[in-house]
Parts: structure tokens; C-alpha cells; sequence
């Protein structure tokens, strides 16, 4: 059951925000409903005014351009079939397609998402290895952060109260780039999520699957969400990474796995103990990299791990 | 609020609180049972209904939501006393046990099969993710969408 509230359904961005400023911490935007009704639901969020930003034009679609624009009121299960993401940033669309379920999918947004900052997002450790930003829009006007400056911790963002996250650009990784994304957990929110790109020398995917052996990392990213309070990159294991050979990333992912592991900071909950988080960490990681090494060769991986998604 | 949807082809127009969820309006107003409220946080899809042809947990969706659009529920499935060839197919699979999922995995494969009609058993599990069903029958669920297809080809 959830306690009564008013529902105000402004159309542009500028009534949105005076509505929130007006109204203050008694107001909360409101999307696809997928978190924030779930907290109603348990009274741990008592908003007396909910602000839905569905009709708010400019927070829908999907723009290309030097970056992929997402609008913030865009649904996972847009993502996943949306022929521009799937071009641009197949990782992306692919991963949408395993955000929770289908209903979650088919109702909630890519901003609500970020908005909510949940520790357990796939979406906002994937996207802080495509370089994303955010834009937010407010009474004073918009500003643009990075998606780890505008998350600052569990459940908590940059975003003023009478601010709106309108969208969320991603840089896409450049062709010849080989990625992974697994996650793992028992439960329906991720215990683990990994997000590894490795951009190799020579743009020519065929061509590289030719020349194996002499194909060097030029740039890696590394992203671990889930374990710790927001997810974040590892620059360490980055550095690992750059300038290795392809072909010796086999034997390099162990290495790489345990400085991501040295990375993290877990806490003891409900999703395992720090150590187990830790451990897995370093399982996942290599595992990820491995993928990725295989799919430099064209290879996508034939085995399945227990509890885990490959993206 | 002033709302007006189509449940099951039937045209309604209804008065609801902005914090009325659809899965209470479909079962204390309309009194459409089918749906139920089991985990109450979209984690197990017994609420599920389509909308617009759309799964949505019912549980976690504001009524208001709905207005202007198509609600399709387990008791809208069948044609008179015909019943729908995934309900058949489920009937003669074995695949209902104690029937607390079924409504859910009804409508969650016929809005899979709306979008695939030839799914393999791997998209049909990857579908049904998030749909539970503690009679654990999951085998024979997933059989009997697999043979509605096939039959629907």
C-alpha cells in the first residue's frame, strides 16, 4: 500500500523544476517508479508530492553524435532493442537486456537508474567505462558532471532537490575495442558487476583477428560496481593493462584480477562477507578479461559460470 | 483521478487515488483476481499483467498510468470457454501446480511470443527471469510455451 500523495505531471523541464523547488524535500521526481514506489511501499520514502517526468519531451529518445545521448526517461528495454545503441554501444543494449526482469525493464528508466544511485546498477558501472556524463537542468540552468562526480555514494547523488537529470551521454569506445560485461549474485540485485574494454592497436576487428599475437592494449578500462558503497574505476589495473599483448592477456588477468581485487572496499551485508566480495572480485575480473581477450580473437565464450551473466 | 481503460476489451471509466495501484484497482474494483500480490517488489511476477501488450508487475505501477491504455489479465486470455493455446498448452504439459505463478507465466510468455514466435528454450528462460514459481515447476512451464509455439507456426 502506498500513503497518498499528489501527482503533478508537468510538460517541460522548467515547470518540472519550479514545481520541485516550490515544493521542496516534500517532492520527489518520478519515472518509471521501478525504485522509488518499492521505498514508498515501505515507507522508507514519504514524498507528499510526486513529480512525473514522462512528459517532458526532451528527457525521451536516444541521439547520436560525437557521444550517444540517452534521455533520462528512456526505458531499459529501449535500450536493449534500440537499433542506435546497438550500433553505437552494443555492450550497452546488451546489458539492458539483463537489467533485472522484464517488467522492471518494460517500466523502468535509465535516468531513474542513475537517479537512484543503488550501489547494485549495472548500468552506472558500465557506463563509467564509456566516460558518461550527466546533465542536469534547474532553475539556475544545466550543468554537466561526470557520472562519478554525480554519484557520490550509496543512494546519493549531486543532484539538488529542485534538479532533474535530463540525460546521460556515453562516449562510445572506438571500433576494434573488445569488452566485457559479467555480473554475478543470487538475488535479483547484483552481488558483483564487472564492466572491462580493452581498445587494441590496429581499428580493423578482421584484421586483428589475423594478426593475433602482435596486438597491443592502447587503452583499458576497468569498472567494478556493486561491492563497494558507488561504483568505480580502477586506474591500477588499467595501467596493468595498457600496452599489454593480446596474446599474453590470459596469463595477465590473474595479476590484473587480484590489483582490482586490492582495489575494493567491501562491506560485510546480506550480499557476502567482505572477504567472499573481495574474492569474487578477483574471480570475476579475470573472467571478464578473458572474455574480452577471446572476443579480440572473434571467439565468444562457450562456457556459462553458475549465478553469473556475460554481457 | 479520472481514468479510462480497457481491461479485457471491456471499457471502463473509473475514479482513482493518485497512490491506487493497478494490481488493487484490477482486484478490489474490478474484481479481477488473477493477479496476485505475492513479493509486492516486481521480484517475482505473480502480479503480471499487460499493458498496451507490455508485462508490468502490477504491484509496483500506479493505476493512473494505465489510463488510456489496454490492460490484458489471465481473465481475459481465454475466448468464452475456449481456452487460449498457452493455457491449453499448460493444462496438458502439467505445467500448473499449485497455480499461484500461472496467471503470471501465462502473460509473461504470450507477450514473449508476441514478439517471437519462434523462441528457443534459452530465450524463453531468459523471458520467464524474474517470474517465480515455488511449485519449482519450471520445466514443465517452459515445455508448454515451447509447444504453444510450435502449435502457433
Amino acid at each position: 500500500m502506498l500513503r497518498p500523495f499528489t501527482l503533478h505531471r508537468p510538460d517541460t523541464a522548467d515547470e518540472a523544476c519550479a514545481l520541485l523547488a516550490r515544493l521542496g524535500e516534500d517532492a520527489s521526481p518520478y519515472a518509471g517508479g521501478t525504485e522509488l514506489l518499492l521505498l514508498m511501499k515501505l515507507g522508507l520514502l514519504r514524498p507528499r508530492h510526486l513529480v512525473d517526468v514522462k512528459r517532458i519531451r526532451e528527457f525521451d529518445g536516444i541521439g547520436d553524435g560525437a557521444r550517444l545521448t540517452i534521455g533520462a526517461t528512456v526505458t531499459h528495454r529501449t535500450v536493449e532493442r534500440s537499433a542506435l545503441v546497438r550500433a553505437r554501444c552494443p555492450l550497452v543494449a546488451s546489458v539492458a537486456r539483463h537489467v533485472a526482469n522484464i517488467r522492471v525493464r518494460n517500466v523502468g528508466t535509465v535516468g531513474g537508474n542513475l537517479a537512484f544511485a543503488d550501489p547494485h546498477s549495472d548500468l552506472a558501472t558500465l557506463f563509467l567505462a564509456l566516460d558518461a556524463t550527466v546533465e542536469l537542468v534547474s532553475p539556475r540552468g544545466r550543468r554537466e558532471l561526470s557520472l562519478a562526480e554525480f554519484v557520490s555514494g550509496p543512494w546519493e547523488t549531486a543532484r539538488a532537490s529542485d534538479e532533474l537529470l535530463a540525460v546521460v551521454r556515453l562516449a562510445p569506445w572506438p571500433a576494434g575495442t573488445a569488452s566485457a560485461y559479467v555480473k554475478f549474485g543470487i538475488h535479483e540485485r547484483p552481488t558483483l558487476g564487472v564492466a572491462v574494454a580493452l581498445q587494441l592497436d590496429g581499428a580493423d576487428p578482421g584484421g586483428m583477428r589475423r594478426i593475433g599475437g602482435s596486438v597491443r592494449v592502447v587503452d583499458a578500462r576497468v569498472a567494478i560496481g556493486c561491492v563497494g558503497p558507488q561504483p568505480a574505476r580502477v586506474p591500477a589495473a588499467e595501467a596493468r593493462l595498457t600496452g599489454a599483448s593480446v596474446a599474453d592477456l590470459e596469463d595477465a588477468a590473474g595479476a590484473v584480477a587480484e590489483t582490482a581485487a586490492a582495489s575494493v572496499d567491501p562491506a560485510d551485508d546480506l550480499y557476502g562477507s567482505a572477504d567472499y566480495k573481495r574474492e569474487m572480485v578477483a574471480v570475476f575480473v579475470r573472467r571478464a578479461l578473458r572474455i574480452a581477450a577471446g572476443r579480440a580473437r572473434g571467439a565468444e565464450p562457450s562456457g556459462r559460470f553458475p549465478h553469473a551473466v556475460v554481457a | 483521478m479520472k481514468i479510462h481503460l480497457v481491461v479485457n476489451g471491456r471499457s471502463h471509466d473509473l475514479e482513482v487515488a493518485a497512490h491506487a495501484l493497478l494490481l488493487d484497482v484490477l482486484r478490489d474494483g474490478l474484481d479481477l483476481k488473477g493477479a496476485k500480490r505475492s513479493c509486492d517488489t516486481q521480484v517475482c511476477g505473480a502480479c503480471t499483467v499487460l499493458v498496451d501488450g507490455l508485462a508490468v508487475s502490477a504491484c509496483t505501477y500506479l493505476a493512473v498510468e494505465a489510463d488510456g491504455r489496454s490492460v490484458l489479465t489471465v481473465e481475459g486470455m481465454a475466448d468464452g470457454e475456449s481456452l487460449h493455446p498457452l493455457q491449453r498448452a499448460f493444462v496438458d504439459a502439467g505445467a500448473v501446480q499449485c497455480g499461484f505463478c500461472t496467471s503470471g507465466m501465462l502473460l509473461t510468455a504470450r507477450a514473449m511470443l508476441a514478439e517471437n514466435a519462434k523462441p528457443t528454450r534459452d530465450d524463453v528462460l531468459h523471458y520467464l527471469r524474474g517470474s517465480l514459481c515455488r511449485c519449482t515447476g519450471y520445466r514443465k512451464i517452459v515445455d508448454a510455451i515451447l509447444v504453444a509455439a510450435e502449435a502457433a507456426r
